[in-house]
């Protein structure tokens, strides 16, 4: 749809209040975030406004390079895990009856509600030696001695792909639903069976929502602080937890900008990447 | 026997019969059609046919193989859907080679067939192409050729024209035919249209409210219809009470000679509109009154309003009657243009 250019200053009156709240709870706290990035710290706790690159000369090393990196890849790891999850899930769902899909999606809903929180301690007591689920497994006579699974990155990995599969449900499903189910039965009469119909029709007709899908898990996953700490080891610790960790009990609000500036700019530009990826795909 | 039979198969959904206990044989390589109104059950028979759903009861063989629980994938059928079901992210070419692909046909077999295909369907160098930059009649087309390109035993269409403008739908139908009667392959669609059917098939199977109500060739059908509803349902006709009381036959109250109901004493005699001639009043067999005439060039419609009842006489500007709205008329009824019809 084709719409006329706004004439006169009062056209522009819808989008004052978005515009409004954008600035006031978005672009404000962001530019503080990058004025503070550059300021000089006190010892006493806080800081003076200055210009200096000390913050983000201090975050070049090995070690934070290598947090980076964990960060990465364990947001990768949860992005792909949840779609690999969510994609057969959310197709089974969109096939299923109206009532049943109402109580699948009111119970992923109120996943979404728990806080990072509790789902932190509750994995932390399942996957614990004295009442988690490896004594289910003695009970059963697979294993022989209930044993602790964490903490371990496999925790980790748990935890973070537990909280992002609601959300990873909910952005595919709106997609899911509107595939058109006679793509498949046309893949079935054609020769391919339910299986190969799901990975040569359905997989491949929504390459661009499981892309955005990824990206959006991914950038969830990356924000995660919380889980990092109650179920893994240090070395499992992301970027999140050091900037909390700067930010609050070293009270180093510069430097933690600067890290909070930078894993923005790294997201972006991967995002960035990953769209462009996308379109080459297109076009070939 | 080669070909396709379906015996005694029925669907339930629930307590609702959507096809009841259906006897139909497909000779090989004839092309049949599936005609009735909505709901009536034709959809799901076909759908029975393709292994999309399952039958509650009955069997269904092709060349005497029973495939009632046979897979869909596995029957090696072409099925063209209503909306087409074209893949939209492959290309022209990779929709016709879908089914050579998941057969894992060797990539220049693929291709020689797809441009095999293209040609068939007049659209040579379109392999490239994405299917969302093709018009609705060259969609329509690109189905079809992807439902061929394994040249099946079986080619079943559901409702395949009627996403298409009526003028460009006559066309594919004539095209259509043509295509089967080249391939010689067996076909099977389902339709609405009493156009397409009698257009297209050489067997008509009408159906109503998950029955067969009648099953012949399309003249058979519009000639000799089973009952009222197929009379009805097939082209327009003019249904008359007809009562035989003590050997006098009356039509519409009105006694007429040269018509018997055989043994029945109440019937429905169904004449086609082309059959209905008028002549002056009180030569005919039944009188009434002009009420409308619709001018259509081509043809000439005129109204008669018989006893409250109106009955409408087609004919060709040469036969033009000479009438005028409110002018009492005759009306001829020939005895072997009348179906007497007992319900």
């Amino acid at each position: 749809m084709r719409r006329e250019k706004p004439q006169k200053l009062l056209d522009y009156a819808p989008i004052v209040f978005p515009a409004a709240m954008l600035i006031v709870f978005f672009v404000i706290p962001f530019a503080t975030m990058i004025a503070v990035s550059f300021f000089q710290r006190e010892q006493a706790g806080f800081y003076t406004p200055a210009f200096q690159f000390a913050n983000y000369e201090r975050f070049l090393s090995l070690f934070f390079a290598n947090v980076l990196g964990f960060s990465l890849m364990l947001a990768i790891a949860v992005a792909i895990c949840c779609v690999l999850l969510a994609l057969p899930f959310t197709y089974l769902l969109a096939r299923m009856s109206r009532k049943a899909q109402i109580v699948w999606l009111v119970a992923l809903l109120s996943v979404l509600s728990l806080s990072e929180v509790i789902i932190g301690f509750a994995w932390s007591t399942l996957l614990s030696r004295t009442a988690g689920i490896t004594n289910l497994l003695v009970a059963a006579g697979i294993m022989t001695e209930a044993k602790a699974l964490l903490p371990s990155f496999g925790a980790v990995l748990t935890g973070m792909v537990y909280q992002a599969f609601p959300y990873t449900v909910l952005v595919l499903y709106p997609a899911i639903v509107r595939l058109d189910p006679t793509l498949t039965e046309a893949a079935r009469t054609l020769g391919a069976s339910p299986l190969k119909a799901f990975f040569t029709v359905v997989v491949p007709a929504l390459r661009n929502t499981i892309t955005a899908t990824l990206i959006m898990v991914f950038i969830f996953a990356l924000g995660s602080y919380l889980l990092p700490q109650l179920l893994g080891r240090p070395q499992h610790w992301t970027l999140s937890v050091l900037i909390t960790d700067q930010a609050i009990y070293q009270s180093n609000m510069p430097f933690a900008a600067a890290m909070a500036v930078f894993l923005v700019l790294v997201t972006l530009g991967l995002v960035a990447l990953t769209v462009i990826a996308g379109r080459k795909g297109e076009a070939a | 026997m080669s070909g396709l039979a379906l015996s005694n198969v029925t669907k339930e959904f629930g307590s609702f019969t959507a096809v009841n206990n259906i006897d139909i044989t497909v000779p090989h390589g004839t092309f049949v059609c599936l005609l009735g109104p909505s709901g009536c059950g034709k959809t799901t028979l076909l759908r029975m046919i393709a292994g999309l759903d399952l039958p509650t009861s009955g069997a269904i063989r092709l060349d005497g193989d029973d495939i009632t629980r046979v897979p869909t994938h596995k029957r090696n059928l072409g099925m063209v859907f209503q909306s087409l079901a074209l893949f939209p992210h492959l290309t022209v070419g990779e929709n016709i080679a879908y089914p050579l692909r998941i057969r894992g046909v060797a990539k220049e077999e693929q291709k020689k067939r797809v441009d095999e295909l293209l040609a068939m369907i007049h659209l040579s160098g379109y392999a490239d192409r994405p299917v969302s930059k093709l018009s609705g009649g060259q969609r329509q087309r690109v189905a079809i050729a992807r439902a061929l390109s394994i040249s099946p035993k079986l080619f079943l269409l559901d409702e395949p024209l009627s996403a298409l403008d009526a003028k460009l739908r006559e066309a594919m139908q004539v095209e259509l035919r043509q295509l089967q009667q080249k391939l010689g392959i067996t076909t099977i669609v389902v339709t609405h249209d009493q156009r397409e059917a009698m257009t297209m098939a050489d067997t008509v199977v009408v159906m109503n409210k998950g029955e067969i109500r009648q099953a012949a060739s399309p003249i058979e059908i519009y000639r000799r219809p089973a009952d009222t509803f197929v009379a009805d349902f097939i082209g327009s006709t003019n249904l008359l009470e007809a009562e035989a009381t003590g050997g006098a036959v009356s039509v519409l109250g009105q006694p007429v000679s040269g018509i018997s109901l055989g043994s029945a004493t109440k019937a429905t005699l169904s004449v086609r509109p082309e059959d209905v001639h008028l002549t002056a009043p009180g030569n005919g067999a039944l009188s009434g009154t002009v009420t409308f005439v619709r001018d259509l060039g081509g043809t000439i419609e005129t109204f008669v309003d018989v006893a409250g009842r109106q009955i409408v006489a087609v004919s060709t500007p040469r036969a033009r009657p000479d009438v005028t709205v409110g002018q009492p008329v005759g009306i001829t009824l020939l005895p072997d243009v009348c179906v007497v019809l007992s319900k």
